[in-house]
């Protein structure tokens, strides 16, 4: 009875699994053609593709990385080689990181509302662009991106730390007799051993920042612009956003089903590329790390 | 600890010990030991020379990046800390209008009630590219205590309530639903991978779980919302389309994964000698892992569950997208509900920035955050602690 329950619950979920995809799969395989991923909304959004979205999501990503996986890395750096396991501020860091994994990504989208638009953009603005001025104190990709990499930072804070935990004490030990200093067995020795670490958080962080969409709710997505964002400080569309506005907010919902399917299907493929990379990095980082 | 041992080759004076040792009455030996007590014979002066030349030899560089490592490592923490200031900042106003209602013009920019047409404000207002929604209505109302704990949510009619119970209620209907049909398959299925599963097949469900745990939570929602909210609707009958029950079975989506992995983590975690200890006692495979397994690893279970609960209670796409979002107080589970982070997620783009809306909306964000901060650190108290005490100290 308990074998056969419990290989019900495991086959329920690899079913609906399934059938999640399968239905999204079917339901957009049609609209999802090359003229969609390279064109602009049209017609009030109900004809036309995806490219803003796809451009908009692509550089939320590199920005979210660019400013998430170097802070991830160090800290993942200061945890496992200079902070002893007993010091209270290792602990503390610790904590943070766990508690950070665990606040609701709305959460997140309230904050970068509050600190990064509200705080320090009034900042800038009042600094560089000018009494009365409103040019950073606005939803914008850069908040959105900053926003997003503070969400995704314990993922590759984790992954980066299972990485160089692989790395064998002999190496350290090694380079640390031949006279390294510590930073230079770091930089020479760990950090090169553990790159697909640092890769495969770079890779999962990219994949829940590109699958999130709360967070940028109020930080910088937009229903639809008519150019692909220049600057910083401009708005931008993204692909998560775009499926809930298509399926939610537009006008005319069931004309657009097709596309609505489409978007999410692409979605889902980018996040199962980036995750399954992410997996087979991460198992070659364990295969080292039994052997 | 180890960390120190392993730095001793890193000191020059390793050397100069190891020379030391090798002939016996090296120059180094004695010119060390001679710096503090030229009479001591030489085992006393191989200690002394170790204990003097291996200390850390000073270099900047090295102390520059490694304070440097250190102040970047403190990201996390600055965040959790300004996540607290700042969320909670812009709850304050609510909190300070109750002891002055009557406020006659309140000097801060970011107070707005009832004073939009104030110079000061006004300029506020011309800041926000939001308040052209022209909600002038949204500013008037003063959530006292009162207004907070009262039963209509209706922030932007002329007279805007801010009952935020029928949310909390939205919230947890949803959650425990979630919960409900999430959490026996989920741990029904670690059950299986940890104790009955063939190679093969657990070769198939952990990278199913993987996918699930990737799936990002707009695609579950999106599915909610196009498919299974007419397929539940067309096999219950039920008058809405969507309701609070189609955003639990979603959200069960998004809790299966989590309490499965932990749950699986702590059912591998229960020692093998308690498990054939009861195969050896006669105890079938089943009997053993619900009777023996099952319980040994109930305080893993359970922060599984709490984690979940946490997850559900935050997520916001998969409710805004399959719930319907009426703020109804009832306890049927087939009517609409609206959650505490659907309400943030579909109001604050609309809101004016610092007026008692937007406060509350903020304030709805801080309840979220302190209960799934408490929730995280009761879950890991019981991963950590209990777990580890309950297997060593059998």
């Amino acid at each position: 009875m308990v074998v056969g329950l419990s290989a019900l619950a495991a086959f329920l979920i690899i079913g609906v699994v399934a059938l999640v995809m399968g239905t999204i799969v079917v339901g957009g395989k049609d609209t999802l053609t090359w003229e969609f991923l390279t064109m602009a909304p049209r017609e009030g959004m109900t004809e036309g593709g995806i490219f803003p979205a796809i451009v908009g999501t692509a550089l939320l990503v590199i920005i979210m990385s660019i400013a998430g996986v170097p802070v991830g890395t160090v800290t993942a750096i200061y945890l496992s080689e200079y902070a002893s396991s007993r010091s209270v501020l290792a602990r503390a860091i610790r904590f943070a990181v766990n508690t950070l994994a665990g606040v609701p990504a709305i959460v997140f989208g309230l904050f970068g509302l509050g600190f990064f638009v509200q705080f320090v953009g009034s900042g800038l603005d009042s600094l560089i662009s000018g009494e009365g001025q409103l040019r950073w104190a606005q939803p914008n990709i850069l908040w959105a991106s900053l926003t997003m990499a503070l969400l995704t930072l314990p993922v590759v804070i984790v992954s980066v730390e299972e990485a160089i935990k692989t790395v064998p004490q002999d190496l350290r030990a090694a380079s640390l007799a031949l006279g390294a200093t510590k930073w230079q067995t770091i930089r020479k020795v760990v950090l090169p051993n553990s790159l697909t670490g640092i890769l495969t958080g770079g890779i999962l962080a990219v994949s829940r920042g590109a699958g999130e969409v709360a967070p940028i709710l109020f930080t910088g997505a937009a229903y639809f612009l008519p150019h692909l964002p220049t600057s910083l400080s401009d708005q931008f569309m993204e692909l998560g956003y775009h499926v809930y506005i298509m399926s939610t907010q537009s006008t005319n919902v069931d004309a657009t089903t097709g596309i609505q399917y489409a978007t999410t299907l692409v979605l889902l493929l980018l996040t199962f590329l980036l995750n399954f990379s992410a997996i087979f990095l991460r198992s070659r980082v364990r295969a080292r790390q039994v052997q | 600890m180890q960390e120190r041992e392993q730095n001793v080759p890193t000191q020059p004076g390793y050397h100069t010990g190891v020379g030391g040792a090798r002939d016996g009455s090296g120059e180094n030996v004695s010119r060390i030991g001679a710096v503090d007590h030229p009479v001591r014979s030489h085992a006393d002066g191989r200690r002394r020379m170790n204990r003097q030349d291996l200390r850390k030899r000073f270099r900047p560089g090295e102390f520059l990046i490694e304070k440097a490592i250190a102040i970047i490592a403190f990201v996390s923490l600055a965040t959790i800390v300004s996540i607290f200031i700042f969320v909670f900042r812009e709850t304050l106003p609510i909190f300070s209008s109750e002891e002055k209602p009557a406020a006659v013009v309140v000097p801060q920019e970011e107070e707005t009630y009832g004073d939009e047409f104030v110079g000061e404000a006004a300029k506020n207002i011309a800041r926000s590219d939001r308040s052209r929604s022209s909600e002038t209505a949204g500013g008037e109302g003063v959530a006292t205590l009162e207004n907070l704990l009262g039963l209509v949510w209706s922030p932007v009619s002329a007279d805007p309530r801010y009952g935020i119970l029928p949310l909390v209620v939205g919230s947890l209907k949803v959650t425990l639903l979630a919960i409900l049909i999430g959490a026996p398959i989920a741990i029904l299925a670690a059950l299986f991978t940890s104790s009955f599963a063939p190679r093969w097949s657990k070769e198939v469900l952990k990278p199913a779980i993987e996918v699930l745990a990737g799936f990002p939570s707009v695609v579950i929602g999106f599915f909610a919302l196009v498919v299974l909210a007419s397929v539940l609707q067309k096999l219950f009958g039920y008058q809405y389309r969507l309701n609070a029950f189609v955003g639990g079975v979603a959200m069960s989506l998004a809790v299966i994964p989590i309490i499965y992995t932990v749950a699986e983590d702590a059912l591998n975690a229960v020692p093998r000698f308690m498990t054939e200890a009861s195969l050896a006692l006669g105890a079938t495979k089943w009997q053993t892992a619900l009777l023996v397994k099952l319980p040994a690893a109930t305080p893993g279970v359970f922060a599984a569950l709490l984690l979940g609960f946490g997850r559900a209670f935050g997520e916001t796409m998969i409710v805004l997208m399959a719930t319907g979002n009426a703020a109804l107080i009832s306890l049927s589970m087939v009517e609409p509900v609206r959650t505490m982070s659907a309400t943030i997620g579909a109001e604050m783009a609309e809101v004016v920035f610092g007026d008692t809306h937007y406060n509350v909306l903020f304030l709805l964000g801080s309840i979220l955050f302190l209960f799934t901060f408490s929730l995280n650190a009761v879950a890991e108290i019981f991963i950590r602690q209990r777990l580890l005490k309950r297997f060593r100290g059998i």
